[in-house]
């Protein structure tokens, strides 16, 4: 039976006397029981599409659609109330970040009751059961809790939780695990595929075709507003026959062999760094960082971290949120002082410097933060951005012109940008100005903080292969952390893995990502999901 | 095909508004600026025509001492206006100082600024501005100090509250990791990007600047006469509000039309301001 049918449906925003064009003429159908994924890059237009399935397009949307049916009612003509019925009953919505998405004032168990549409006496034994269905441990205990009192992977159950208390018969979750560490991911995604065995229908929205792969019957491909490609996922995944579709699979580094590049479309092999290894240039010596914390007492953020980084080299450093990896980025960038242990730059001692004396080695290292644009001087334009830290060397005032150019066309930007401001800039252009100002005063270490995290798959394809790219070209090194294995595998020579403040493994990438020692490496590691497509049926 | 239209109007300052705002600010300026063309003096007495009601000569009447009312308003216009703008400006100047002091100073100065700040802040302003008078004694200079004196604690706050947000994002943490030295990061990044809330507020503020300066010279705290100063020829009026009420209620008028178009405008401000962030 067809649960959703859309025809045809596109959604307009009108800003001032603009139009933008976010949906354009989006078909599909969703079967009682079934997954159906919609896949796509950020403006693709795939969360308004699942939004305006539920009546939440937002002010200033404009909604047509030739056909909008669920379980054979109308949707295009529904007022607040009918939306209202349609809502949680008929369709429950999974947001992506649980945190935001429950209120922080209320208990999770209010928050559950209030989807719940029953008498308030039976409330408390249903929230519980649905607690429990979803799988939250101590549900008498977690429904007394406020929202921020528990883990993501909690908050996002409870979430779901509430999405399917009134018994929905189509769930629709808008990037459920995009804000979650890996082995949150799968739990959730387990979940998901629960609801769905039990004869839940899923609308998934997601930008990350790994997550679809495991779960999701039939794929649909969204770019600028259509549908470009859809199928049976094993075909999507396994055949494409839309170029957008094999650019967006050849981008993903998981699925690459190493040492190959990720955008482009070919798989040409990327220039290798000199295999010598070089001089190291920055040592970690059993370096600890000690938090105090808001109640009295303190916290280990990093316990006796060792790791050393020779020139020309790129030392990947994996972990899940609150692991500890972007404090010891800090630390090795000398704006945190260790509590034990000390860092030695090319050397020479740098932790224990005062600020003075560090301050004119620090063109030594560059960093690069995951989000350009809070990274950037909001006023200052790309010119300025690029050139402060030249300033900072004392690189002759005539020739900063010039020097900012050749950066930018080192990174693969032209003179075009100079004069623009960082919101003027896309996602990727925004890193890459972010490389460029990271390398003006000619580093020997670039510490990489998640860079490519807030990025779409395709523009994270290119910046990974400008990191390479310059790594070959000018021998800096890297280091380069990131909760994405897939990246980390591809990009790093060395990896090191870190729980709890503490390394657990380190190694060649290849020794550690084939035959993992530490039993967590090895958790995270099956944790991933993977773009192997499992024929419907057989999926887990 | 059918539509389901979500598009919901926002509200927005009536743009007739903005532009009347405007329109009076800029008389005001004129008023100030250019060189008079008026009927009479600011300061011409006459007691013959002592008292009279508006009429073509005298547009908005004359006092008891014959003096024109409209010549006196145009010419306190330069006063109140100066007073008002010129103590926001000192106010925002010292405010932003302290401020800037107290967010990147350490953690001693910051509890004895922000401690002097709250006590400053429990007062009424008129309060503040009556104790600094009765210090440095009346006059037009420390009406101006003790306008922007009450202001101050306000405007300190702000830039504290904004600097403090500031130098922890993440462009501050990039500039430091890139060798720029504290000065810079204050004079480059810090102060900049905290102002900006701080000009809007200031833009209301002189409206509140423009009150209080009004209330002193009511007092005799202000000016001294003749002066033509719009508080003091409010206070003139006062006693004339049963005869002559034009004495009183023109001045009266000017300042409440300045005021709120001063604040029209700010609210414009503020929201173009919020708008963008």
């Amino acid at each position: 039976m067809t649960l959703l049918r859309v025809d045809d449906l596109r959604v307009t925003f009108h800003s001032g006397r603009e139009r933008i064009g976010a949906v354009r003429g989006v078909s599909f159908q969703v079967e009682a029981g079934e997954c159906l994924a919609v896949v796509g890059e950020s403006g693709s237009g795939k969360s308004v599409t699942a939004r305006t399935l539920v009546g939440l397009t937002g002010p200033g949307a404009h909604v047509e659609a030739g056909r909008l049916e669920f379980a054979g009612r109308d949707l295009r003509n529904l007022g607040p109330r009918g939306w209202r019925e349609v809502r949680g009953r008929g369709i429950g919505l999974v947001l992506q970040d649980a945190l935001v998405s429950l209120d922080p004032l209320r208990t999770v168990g209010a928050e559950i009751a209030e989807a719940l549409r029953q008498d308030v006496k039976d409330r408390r034994g249903s929230v519980l059961e649905l607690l429990h269905e979803v799988g939250v441990p101590e549900p008498e205990q977690r429904a007394r809790q406020h929202p921020h009192e528990l883990s993501g992977g909690l908050r996002q159950r409870a979430l779901i939780a509430s999405a399917i208390a009134a018994g929905p018969s189509l769930l629709v979750a808008d990037e459920p695990t995009t804000a979650l560490d890996v082995t949150v991911q799968a739990q959730i995604l387990a979940l998901l595929a629960e609801r769905k065995a039990t004869g839940t229908a899923l609308l998934l929205i997601s930008h990350d075709l790994a997550v679809v792969a495991g779960l999701a019957d039939r794929t649909a491909v969204m770019r600028d507003g259509v549908i470009v490609e859809s199928g049976p996922t094993a075909q999507v995944l396994g055949d494409p026959r839309h170029p957008y579709t094999r650019q967006l699979l050849a981008a993903v580094p998981g699925a690459h062999p190493r040492g190959t590049r990720l955008s482009g479309g070919q798989a040409a092999r990327v220039a290798s760094a000199a295999s010598v290894p070089g001089e190291p240039v920055l040592e970690l010596r059993g370096v600890t960082k000690r938090f105090r914390l808001p109640g009295g007492g303190s916290r280990d953020a990093v316990r006796d971290v060792s790791a050393t980084l020779r020139a020309g080299e790129i030392l990947g450093l994996v972990g899940e949120s609150g692991s500890g990896k972007s404090t010891v980025a800090r630390v090795a960038l000398g704006l945190l002082a260790p509590d034990g242990g000390e860092v030695l730059l090319e050397g020479r001692p740098w932790s224990a410097l005062r600020e003075r004396d560090r301050r004119p080695l620090r063109r030594r290292i560059g960093v690069v933060f995951q989000d350009p644009l809070s990274s950037f001087d909001p006023r200052h334009p790309v010119e300025r951005i690029v050139a402060e830290p030249l300033g900072v060397i004392g690189h002759p005032r005539r020739d900063r012109r010039r020097r900012v150019l050749q950066l930018l066309d080192q990174v693969g930007l032209g003179a075009a940008v100079l004069d623009r401001r960082p919101v003027e800039l896309s996602g990727g252009q925004r890193q890459r100005v972010a490389i460029a100002r990271a390398l003006a005063p000619g580093p020997a270490l670039l510490v990489c903080d998640e860079p490519v995290s807030a990025l779409d798959v395709s523009i994270q394809a290119q910046v990974l292969d400008l990191l390479t790219d310059l790594r070959a070209e000018l021998g800096v090194a890297m280091l380069f952390i990131s909760h994405d294995l897939g990246v980390v595998h591809h990009l790093s020579d060395h990896v090191a893995v870190m729980r709890a403040g503490e390394i657990v493994e380190h190694g060649p990438v290849d020794t550690v990502f084939a035959a993992p020692r530490h039993p967590y490496t090895r958790q995270l590691l099956d944790a991933v999901p993977r773009l192997e497509v499992v024929t419907p049926g057989t999926a887990r | 095909m059918t539509m389901v239209d979500t598009t919901r109007r926002v509200p927005r300052v009536p743009a007739a508004g903005v532009v009347a705002a405007g329109v009076i600010l800029a008389a005001l300026l004129v008023a100030v600026l250019v060189p008079d063309r008026l009927a009479a003096g600011p300061d011409e007495v006459d007691p013959l025509i002592a008292l009279r009601p508006p009429d073509g000569t005298h547009w908005l009447g004359t006092d008891q001492l014959g003096r024109d009312v409209y010549a006196r308003i145009v010419h306190g216009a330069r006063i109140s206006l100066v007073t008002g703008v010129a103590a926001t400006a000192l106010a925002v100047v010292a405010g932003t100082l302290l401020g800037l002091l107290s967010a990147l100073g350490g953690r001693l100065v910051d509890e004895v600024l922000m401690r002097a700040v709250d006590v400053l802040l429990a007062l009424p302003g008129i309060l503040l501005a009556l104790l600094v008078i009765a210090v440095l004694g009346p006059g037009p200079v420390s009406e101006l100090v003790a306008i922007a004196f009450a202001a101050v604690p306000g405007y300190a706050r702000m830039i504290r509250g904004q600097a403090l947000s500031v130098r922890r994002a993440d462009y501050v943490t990039s500039a430091v990791a890139v060798g720029v030295r504290p000065i810079g990061l204050v004079w480059r990044h810090v102060l900049p990007n905290s102002l900006g809330p701080v000009l809007v507020l200031a833009t209301l503020g002189t409206g509140s600047a423009i009150i209080i300066g009004s209330s002193l010279s009511f007092l005799g705290l202000g000016p001294r006469q003749p002066t033509p100063e719009w508080g003091a020829m409010l206070a003139d009026g006062r006693d004339f509000l049963s005869t002559a009420w034009w004495v009183g209620v023109f001045p009266g008028l000017a300042i409440t039309v300045t005021v709120v178009a001063v604040t029209v405008l700010g609210r414009r401000w503020q929201r173009r301001f919020e708008g963008l962030r």
